[in-house]
């Protein structure tokens, strides 16, 4: 491999000298740099990338994040009010625009240490999860609601509805598969999101974000930061405004921890080990109705019938 | 140092009662947190903000003078100041003539500000200036001295129906009015910024604005005052998350 | 019977309103009504209850009891055990055997058989619940026997038929029981809420330990002795009296695989901290402070029995209560005044007479409380209005109550009273009425009283609440799920989507 440090500030004459690109967090449709000013690095490189050897990388803060909730926040009613099938076109859009970007994706994997073999599987199956979780949107209610056969003269029916702000703190591998797995089944029903990406591929999941603003998606619906879940989980636990936290994570003492942090909020708080996180990149056990299912909340409605 | 403000068509008894109760307790779990300095309402509503804050301190501020616009004839927005004070209002928000400010007839914005400053008698004058429809500093300045000469005791910035409303900026330019007649009489005349301050950051800013314009002694609800709904929530959220630790939710704060 | 000259002593407020022609409901009926009691002398209380372990009658570890008191009376009924760590722990073991050994080897249609007979067992015995379930807590006969053990019979006869038919239920996915279920249950509503919790783990295919209220253990202790009575086989459930401590040792029970806990927020939030990191599954269905929203086009006259069927219900010891009015202003004053009228015509007194509205307070403690808030809401401003009925001399009443002009800042418009004490608020758009109705950290109910279809469709819709009543109140079925939004909690009961608190999904 080339020197990288030639790559960029050195090139040799007749030679183009690339544009190496600056990666932003994903706040409110909008790309930004944490408002702490700080970084972290990560470094790696491949063929077909212009960036240098090591770059840097947002240190997402504690503001940053409630930033991001308060983007999450206004863009819920919008979101959740849409239709169902808007929100499943909205979600084909997007796995178009990832397979029109499959090659910059596969890149962005190898950079982080995939062969090139097992990141052309991730793009592709991250695909196909995507045209999976479109064509759920308008299907949720048919398998969820219910007409409830109640004893009296009365109508009664169970919806679901979105159940708000959810926070995911997203698996550091597969770090496209695993972003697209766990933010897919939040924001179909109509939940808004505030990510914690990977920390240790967070170019895939800016490059991810660059296909979520360029999908339709509105700005506000997925919200990624990037930095220290052990920073950001907590914070995310504690704020009262988020109804909900996943996290995808080995480490059991942070598991623990958001947990409790949830409880003072009674927040929807669910938590995955390994085991649970290797279950994403299964065609079958990696998608499904459960993972919708657990950030829904469901209305009853009761009306008498009579004249 | 906020005016809880209702200066909706929509305005109901209900409504008016609802903030009055909002503004002496704005905390229900916290009463070392005490009442706002005022509430600010349209004249037909005076007696009922008066009796829901009857003993408690807290002022009733009516606005006057054909608010908004302020374009009705002399006698109309005298009658509106002169019975809004006898309706109980303790302080009277006026607006100024801003099309005569803009088409250069200061006499007559100077003489309708004197006007009404002799109908409110001992009530209290604040001027609202409409900075958002003024269009450059240097009308705010002029219609500030204006508002001043005449005998307002507070100048404001807004009506809250004009965007923009309060900004830092237009803030600054009215506090170096009162810092210019300060020096040069020896009164102090108030300052109300209202419309557009609704974070508790915001206001802070404002706050330091006003310390290192005019010092301490302004930082008081007798010369400074927001005029802001919005603004009270965000400072009880802030001050419960400085008590707890972690960011609370709207939800968690009365709505009225 | 009207008597205006009366009201000339009256406050300005009352005055103005008195000034409109009175129907003269003081309170004070110029009819003696006869008692109509319902009969006590056929039944037999032991002097003291024990633990219910693995099918058997046992002592506490402990060697501590503790009285249940009728609390219309304040006189003593029994004496019961208090299980201490060691009790629960040996209730989860046997919990954890029946388990292994019987419970979950049974072929599911012969676990529906079990809770059949079950649902059959208390109907037979309907009369005797209801009499002992009013006794212990304090609730009116007439909702003991006309709603707390019909539908807790019908819970576990909806449940039965669910034992055999789960592959239908879940879509095709894979599900298994999660094996011993640790349940928590409070004194509002004992029996239906020992349903709500037994009937949906055992179809299932859980075990479980239940602990009852410590002010209303009796009636399921005579669930016990049905399960005895039908041969549930030993251990498929086990019933731990005790308070709090008890409660506390069985969420902190290793070999416990679920909670199932309805009770306060507060309790609730310690729970849910207390078991972090355990992987124990758990639901919660915690506090209430639902809107109830009464539109200027609503039919009045029916809002007005729905807005006292949704707050004077078992004495508003109801999480999902009523118990913030918000009427739109330009009908307030005329709400308020057939609100009035029609709580001064309601009776408190003995909750064995078969025409009392209002029972006792449960507990001591929780008339305090509800005193506490009165105060509270009267030290705020509000106006408060009680009912003048006459209360007994003995055992613990307060009277249906209102308050006027409630500021939504103030502490009984957002804290939880759970008594008969409603707390009145306007608003003027349905815009406003939205905002104010979720404008609290609640979100179990809510209701909307309008005659325009589209708009109660478009409030339900705004709505944040587990269930939302239009048009009525207070309704609740087997068939129904029932659970909340926000801090009223997680999960449901009740339907199909209740089976998926007591499965693990694939």
């Amino acid at each position: 491999m080339a020197n990288p440090s030639k790559r960029v500030s050195a090139a040799p004459a007749r030679q183009r000298l690339s544009i190496p690109k600056a990666y932003k967090m994903y706040v409110g449709g909008a790309f930004i740099r944490s408002e702490s000013g700080r970084y972290y690095q990560v470094s790696g490189m491949t063929k077909g990338s212009a960036d240098a050897e090591v770059v840097n990388i947002p240190l997402g803060s504690r503001k940053d994040a409630r930033d991001a909730v308060l983007a999450g926040k206004a863009a819920l009613h919008g979101w959740s009010s849409r239709t169902a099938f808007n929100r499943g076109q909205i979600l084909y859009r997007l796995a178009e625009v990832l397979e029109s970007r499959h090659e910059e994706l596969v890149t962005s994997l190898v950079r982080a240490g995939a062969t090139e073999r097992d990141a052309i599987d991730e793009v592709n199956a991250s695909v196909d999860r995507a045209v999976w979780y479109a064509g759920l949107a308008d299907k949720i209610s048919a398998l969820v609601a219910s007409h409830n056969p109640v004893s009296g003269p009365h109508f009664g029916f169970t919806l679901p509805e979105a159940m708000g702000l959810v926070a995911v703190l997203a698996p550091e591998s597969p770090a496209l598969l695993g972003l697209v797995s766990t933010i897919l089944p939040v924001i179909v029903s109509g939940n808004t999101t505030v990510v914690v990406a990977g920390e240790r591929d967070p170019r895939t999941a800016v490059i991810f974000c660059e296909c979520l603003a360029t999908s339709d998606l509105p700005g506000g619906v997925v919200n990624v930061l990037t930095g220290r879940a052990q920073d950001l989980g907590p914070q995310l636990a504690k704020h009262r405004e988020v109804n909900a936290l996943e996290a995808w994570t080995p480490d059991a003492a942070l598991r623990t921890s958001l947990e409790r942090d949830g409880a003072g909020s009674v927040k929807r708080v669910k938590t995955h080990d390994a085991q649970g996180i290797a279950a994403l990149r299964d065609e079958q056990r990696g998608q499904g109705l459960t993972y919708v299912e657990r950030f829904l909340e469901l209305k009853t409605i009761w009306h008498p019938a009579g004249i | 140092m906020m005016d809880l403000t209702t200066l909706e068509g929509k305005d109901t008894p209900g409504k008016v009662r609802a903030l009055c109760r909002k503004a002496l307790v704005p905390l229900a779990s916290d009463p070392s947190i005490g009442p706002t300095a005022a509430v600010c309402v349209y004249p037909n509503m005076v007696p009922i903000a008066k009796h829901e804050l009857r003993g408690s301190g807290v002022k009733v501020a009516s606005v006057a003078t054909a608010f908004p616009s302020g374009l009705s004839p002399l006698s109309i927005k005298l009658d509106d100041v002169r019975q809004a004070v006898e309706l109980g209002a303790d302080e009277i928000d006026m607006v100024i003539d801003r099309g005569a400010m803009l088409a250069g007839d200061y006499r007559k914005v100077f003489d309708e500000i004197a006007a009404v400053k002799e109908a409110c008698g001992q009530t209290h004058l604040k001027v609202i200036l409409e900075t958002g429809e003024l269009g450059s500093y240097d009308v705010v300045r002029r219609a500030s001295d204006l508002a001043i000469a005449a005998g307002g005791d507070f100048i404001k910035t807004s009506t809250g129906k004009i965007q923009p409303a309060a900004t830092p900026a237009v803030t600054l330019v009215m506090l170096e009015a009162i810092r210019d007649h300060y020096y040069a009489t020896g009164k102090r005349i108030g300052m109300k910024p209202a419309g557009g301050v609704r974070t508790a950051k915001q206001a802070l800013h404002y706050l330091v604005i006003v310390k290192e314009t005019l010092g301490d002694a302004w930082l008081d609800p007798d010369l400074f005052r927001f005029g802001a709904s919005a603004l009270l929530n965000d400072v009880l959220m802030q001050l419960e998350k400085e008590r707890t630790g972690f960011y609370q939710a709207s939800a968690d704060f009365s709505a009225d | 019977m009207a008597t205006p000259r009366k009201n000339e002593k009256k406050t300005d407020a009352v005055k103005a309103a008195s000034s409109e022609p009175d129907l003269g409901f003081t309170g004070e009926s110029s009819w003696q009504y006869e008692p109509s009691l319902e009969g006590t002398d056929h039944l037999r209380f032991e002097k003291k209850y024990e633990l219910f372990i693995g099918g058997r009658w046992v002592a506490p570890k402990s060697k501590k009891y503790f009285p249940t008191i009728n609390p219309a009376t304040e006189e003593p009924i029994a004496e019961v055990a208090e299980a201490n760590a060691e009790d629960v722990d040996a209730a989860v073991r046997s919990a954890r055997t029946a388990y292994d050994k019987i419970w979950s080897k049974l072929r599911p249609a012969e676990r529906a058989k079990y809770l059949y007979r079950i649902a059959r067992a208390m109907q037979e015995k309907a009369r005797d619940l209801a009499i002992v379930e009013t006794m212990d807590g304090g609730k009116p006969i007439k909702e003991s026997r006309d709603f707390d053990v019909p539908t807790a019979s019908a819970h576990f006869f909806y449940h039965a038929g669910w034992a055999d038919k789960l592959d239908l239920a879940f879509h095709g996915r894979p599900y298994r029981p999660l094996g011993v279920a640790g349940q928590i249950i409070p004194w509002n509503f004992p029996l239906l809420m020992a349903a709500w919790k037994i009937a949906p783990a055992l179809a299932c295919g859980n075990t479980v330990v239940l602990k009852p209220a410590e002010t209303t253990p009796l009636t399921a202790l005579l669930l016990a002795k049905i399960f005895e009575e039908i041969e549930l086989p030993p251990g498929v459930v086990n019933i731990v009296t005790g308070a709090g401590a008890t409660g506390a040792a069985l969420v902190a029970h290793s070999d416990v695989n679920k909670i199932a806990f309805t009770g306060s927020t507060d309790v609730g939030k310690r729970i849910q901290g207390a078991i972090a990191g355990s992987g124990k599954r758990l639901t919660l269905e915690l506090g209430g402070k639902a809107a109830n929203i009464v539109f200027a086009d609503a039919p009045l006259d029916q809002a007005v029995e729905g807005i006292v069927n949704g707050i004077f219900f078992n004495q508003g010891h109801v999480c999902c209560a009523g118990s913030r009015l918000l009427v739109e202003e330009s009908v307030h004053d005329l709400v308020v005044r057939k609100l009035r009228d029609r709580i001064a015509t309601m009776r408190v007194g003995n909750p064995l007479d078969k025409n009392t509205d209002l029972g006792a307070i449960n507990s001591k403690m929780q008339l305090e409380k509800i005193r506490g808030l009165v105060a509270a809401g009267e030290a705020e401003g509000a106006e408060r209005w009680s009912s003048p009925c006459a209360l007994p001399k003995k055992g613990f009443f307060f009277p249906p109550t209102f308050f006027t002009n409630v500021a939504q800042a103030s502490r009984i418009a957002h804290e939880e009273i759970f008594g008969p004490v409603l707390s009145i608020l306007t608003f003027r758009t349905p815009d406003e009425a939205v905002e104010k109705a979720n404008n609290t950290m609640y979100g179990l109910s809510a209701g909307v009283w309008t005659d325009k279809g589209s708009k109660s469709f478009w409030m339900a819709q705004r709505l944040q609440a587990g269930v939302v009543w239009a048009n009525t109140f207070n309704k609740f079925d087997p068939s129904s799920p029932f659970g909340g939004y926000k801090e009223s909690g997680f999960g449901r009961e009740g339907g199909r989507q209740g089976l998926s608190s007591y499965v693990e999904v694939g």
